[in-house]
């Protein structure tokens, strides 16, 4: 009898290794130009105390609407505080509220969406219904009754795009979770023995989480946008904390004694923006091989 | 002697069609019933075959003996045991294995091979030296090189893929395992390999086999025995080389004559079955088969047949089980060719 | 011998580095069905391709595919539009990526009949009759029908009807009974058969199944590392193969062996590297029979009679 083991095919080449995501980000411009951006505000962000020339809050009434010189690089707002300064703190608070408010809503979301999408058809029908209800909710109406019953700031900010984004995030995951569900590796993994816990955790989670991470950091700028324009209408980040909305408000009311400070405000926003966006789209080519061919080229 | 899986009277009813928020409410939807009445045994050491078109049930037959779809009726043993609650299916887990149709599929796609192929260890706390070498170990016996470890389940090819499903199937020395079409999209000369594998195997650890297929030739090398599906009922079981000489039951007759010949000396001129497996959704009433069956009469239109022993281990459902014979087709001729 | 409908002459087609056919020639004449058999990777799907002149963009082709002595692989785009239109038909593995999901079985009958000057009801007709020459019972029922409306064999025969509503002078098939169960494709193998006398041109099958070809052909092409290794009638690749490839496939396949075995035969090893093939004979690393000439010297085409010849160092006239 001939074994069954056929040496032949021990010798058999293995197909060259694909590439991998990370190799995939860097591999296209547009990822490169997404970290590099999100790269220098987040550094910005964490050393600020180092970074920052002067105390972004302290007054120097004398010194108010400096044009961009050598000791202020971008100029003095109409209190005499340095530009510069509270525009590097202002990353501290977008990228703070941003972070924090989507890493929340994205883990509630996974964990209610898992539980949707895994658990009994009851709760996930309730579950569904609750999503559902948040969704519908009109973002701007919901955030102005929100900051009139609990007061504007930092914690109702977070609190605000939590509660209007979470359910997007937790539909994702339940959409996907469903069709993972019935897949052949999970029922693979059943048929094992497998515990629940371990198929949730070890081969659902990880598979589960890549769109979100895309969706996330595509929302980020979204975030960083309405915290920005809540702070400018006052009904965000309260003054004298730095915020690029309180900055560009105040920029806005000396528009034409101070033209600078807007452009000032203006220029990190957008550039912060544009850099998550980039970053989101790129990680979303990265990650998802059917886009492989078109980047590779 | 016992069985060592036992199945008595197993039915099988799926719910359909989506609630909504309907699933609020307490209640069961509407079902439909996929397998009713079937009753069979797997000894140890021995192939029993499972064949039947899509839409027959074999799937859901697979799945049911494994737990994972829920049985509304009957009793299923193994080794004794009767299996009924999650929990008592969980203990059978260790002793029982399944090889998925798609292999590539059924592998979790983030994991490498090596961390794969030893999962089994981890999941049923098994202690091994290295997950490493054992991996290793596993691989070879299964003729994969070790490099194959590091790598990920898309990056081989569907033999490659198979074999590595083959090795961690039989990680734990189960005694039993279901085989869901083994060499699906496999090509002829290859396919050998794996059913060699698995034959191999089974000869060296005596376990048993559920081989699951639509592929009459491989039933036919494979099994010991051979049982048949048609629309969720089990129309005939027997020997597999019994029933492949003079088959009872006229559908079993009917898969025999349809499969294509390579010998065009073989051809044949006439149609051993017309038209399509009806639906489950509309079960033709009496006997299931008799819309497409060429011996049907009045009986079969309105009585169910009940089940006919031939012989003690050979059984069929057809209310002409013990005087039928396939009707002989021009193709047939039985005369062994030279070659 | 009239001049071949169909005949592919020296055909050659690389994707970069990847040489997928090399040096095939093949002809059909009219009221034939010729079959191509292979594994996978053995070039069949790229022939297939050349021959409805829808190779992909990357592919570079040389030689020549020519249906009534017509090169339609250099034609224009436009003219090879027409050709695949009103000359070539095609069925699919799957029908239903053939048909659009969302229109109804009687707009896509009727919209394969556009190069026909018919009227809409006259087409509507044609497309009925069709049908039920095609075995569908109700065909009035199945034209309002969508796609994932029918099953898997149903599906098929409307694939057939479709093709033969063009009446086409070439039929290529493309493993038409893979994706069906045994007793349906039994059936679609039996409706060919009948039809054959109906089309006027000829049949190609495409296929891996041994099976398929043995029901329906008249003559054989096996291919193997994107060359043709064995030409015969059907009766003689199965009863009087010569190539050893051909042998040995005839071997695997369990539905040759009449007595059950324990161990099925198998072919040892791979198919060689497209990109890189050895010197010699393809089939060498795998052919027990190969020896030194075998493995660097390419074998030469060993005409064994007017229809039958092989690709081998070892077969002798």
């Amino acid at each position: 009898m001939s074994s069954a083991v056929d040496p032949r095919a021990l010798t058999e080449s293995l197909p060259p290794r694909p590439r991998t995501a990370w190799r995939g980000l860097v591999g296209d411009p547009m990822g490169i130009a997404g970290l590099v951006l999100v790269g220098a505000f987040v550094l910005m962000a964490v050393f600020a105390p180092v970074l920052a020339p002067y105390d972004p809050i302290t007054l120097d009434i004398p010194n108010k609407f400096h044009a961009p010189s050598l000791s202020h690089w971008l100029g003095t707002d109409q209190l005499g505080r340095d530009l510069l300064s509270r525009i590097i703190w202002g990353a501290r608070i977008a990228l703070g509220i941003a972070l924090t408010a989507t890493g929340v809503a994205g883990i509630i979301g996974l964990l209610l969406g898992l539980v949707a999408g895994f658990g009994p058809r009851w709760l996930d029908s309730l579950l569904v219904l609750i999503f559902d209800s948040f969704s519908s909710l009109p973002m701007i109406m919901f955030a102005l009754a929100i900051i009139t019953v609990v007061g504007p700031g930092i914690q109702t900010l977070i609190l605000i795009i939590v509660l209007v984004s979470f359910s997007g995030y937790a539909r994702l995951i339940r959409a996907q979770t469903l069709s993972l569900k019935s897949a052949d590796y999970i029922l693979a993994e059943r048929t094992l023995g497998a515990s629940n816990a371990r198929i949730i955790l070890r081969h659902l989670l990880p598979n589960v989480v890549g769109p979100l991470v895309i969706l996330l950091s595509m929302d980020i700028p979204v975030v960083i946008m309405l915290e920005a324009g809540l702070s400018y209408l006052n009904l965000g980040v309260r003054p004298p904390t730095p915020s690029w909305g309180n900055i560009l408000y105040d920029g806005y009311t000396s528009l034409r004694s101070a033209p600078y400070m807007v452009i000032a405000a203006g220029a990190p926003l957008v550039l912060c923006t544009i850099g998550f966006t980039f970053l989101g789209e790129g990680l979303r080519d990265a990650l998802d091989p059917k886009m492989q061919v078109r980047v590779r080229r | 002697m016992t069985a060592l899986f036992d199945m008595d009277r197993l039915r099988v009813d799926l719910p359909v069609g989506s609630r909504g928020l309907l699933g609020l409410l307490p209640g069961a939807g509407a079902t439909l019933n996929i397998l009713s009445d079937i009753t069979l045994q797997i000894d140890a050491g021995e192939t029993l075959g499972l064949v039947g078109e899509s839409g027959s049930g074999k799937t859901t037959l697979a799945r049911a003996m494994l737990g994972l779809t829920r049985a509304t009726g009957g009793a299923m043993r193994f080794d004794g045991t009767p299996l009924k609650s999650p929990r008592s299916f969980a203990g059978l887990r260790r002793d029982t294995a399944m090889m998925f149709q798609d292999p590539v599929a059924s592998l979790s796609p983030r994991m490498t091979i090596g961390a794969l192929i030893t999962e089994p260890f981890v999941i049923h706390r098994v202690k091994i030296a290295s997950r490493r070498a054992k991996a290793i170990e596993l691989l070879e016996s299964v003729g994969l090189p070790a490099a194959i470890a590091s790598r990920y389940p898309h990056e081989l090819s569907g033999g490659q893929a198979r074999r590595v499903c083959v090795a961690r199937a039989l990680a734990l020395n189960p005694r039993l395992v279901i085989a869901d079409e083994p060499t699906a999209g496999l090509d002829v000369s290859v396919q050998g390999e794996v059913l060699n594998l698995m034959s191999d195997l089974k000869a060296r650890l005596g376990l048993s086999f559920l081989v699951i297929s639509h592929n009459l030739a491989v039933i036919r090398h494979v099994t010991d025995r051979i049982a048949i599906l048609y629309l969720g009922r089990l129309v005939e079981i027997g020997p597999t080389e019994q029933v492949f000489a003079a088959p009872r039951h006229p559908y079993t007759a009917s898969l025999i004559a349809s499969e294509p010949q390579p010998d065009p000396r073989k051809r044949r001129a006439d149609l051993a079955i017309k038209g399509d497996i009806p639906s489950v959704l509309h079960r033709p009433p009496g006997c299931a088969f008799h819309t497409r069956c060429i011996h049907a009469f009045d009986r079969c239109r309105t009585e169910a047949p009940a089940r006919t022993d031939i012989a003690p281990d050979w059984h069929a459902r057809c209310h002409l089980a013990s005087e039928f014979t396939p009707k002989p087709t021009s193709r047939r001729d039985h005369h062994a060719m030279e070659n | 011998m009239n001049p071949p409908l169909l005949s592919v002459e020296d055909l050659a087609v690389r994707y970069g580095d990847v040489a997928a056919l090399r040096g095939v020639s093949l002809t059909a004449q009219k009221g034939e069905v010729i079959g191509i058999v292979g594994e996978s990777g053995c070039g069949k799907s790229t022939l297939a391709s050349a021959l409805i002149a829808l190779l992909p963009a990357n592919a570079i082709a040389t030689g020549a595919v020519r249906l009534e002595g017509r090169d339609i692989l250099a034609l224009h785009e436009r003219d090879r539009r027409m050709v695949r239109g009103a000359e070539i038909a095609m069925i699919f593995q799957d029908p239903m990526t053939s048909f659009s999901p969302v229109l109804t079985i009687a707009d896509q009958l009727c919209d394969f009949q556009y190069h026909l000057r018919l009227t809409a009801g006259d087409k509507h007709k044609a497309a009925a009759a069709m049908l039920a020459r095609v075995g569908i019972a109700d065909p009035d029922m199945t034209m309002r029908r969508y796609p994932h409306e029918l099953s898997g064999g149903m599906r098929q025969r409307v694939a057939v009807a479709a093709a033969l509503l063009m009446s086409p002078k070439l039929l290529v098939a493309d493993e038409p009974t893979t994706a069906l169960d045994v007793t349906m494709e039994a059936q679609i193998l039996h409706l060919l058969r009948e039809l054959r006398s109906e089309i006027d041109g000829a049949i190609v099958i495409i296929t891996h199944h041994l099976g398929v070809v043995g029901e329906l052909c008249d003559r054989v092409y096996v291919m193997y590392a994107g060359q043709v290794v064995e030409q015969a009638s059907v009766d003689d690749i199965y009863h009087n193969a010569r190539h050893p490839y051909t042998r040995a496939l005839i071997g695997c396949d369990p539905a040759h062996l009449v007595a059950k075995t324990a161990v099925l035969p198998i072919i040892a090893g791979r198919p060689p590297d497209l990109s890189a093939p050895p010197p010699g004979c393809s089939f060498a690393p795998r052919c027990g029979l190969a020896d030194d000439i075998c493995r660097t010297t390419p074998p030469p085409r060993v005409t064994i009679s007017e229809t039958q010849s092989a690709l081998c160092h070892k077969v002798s006239p």
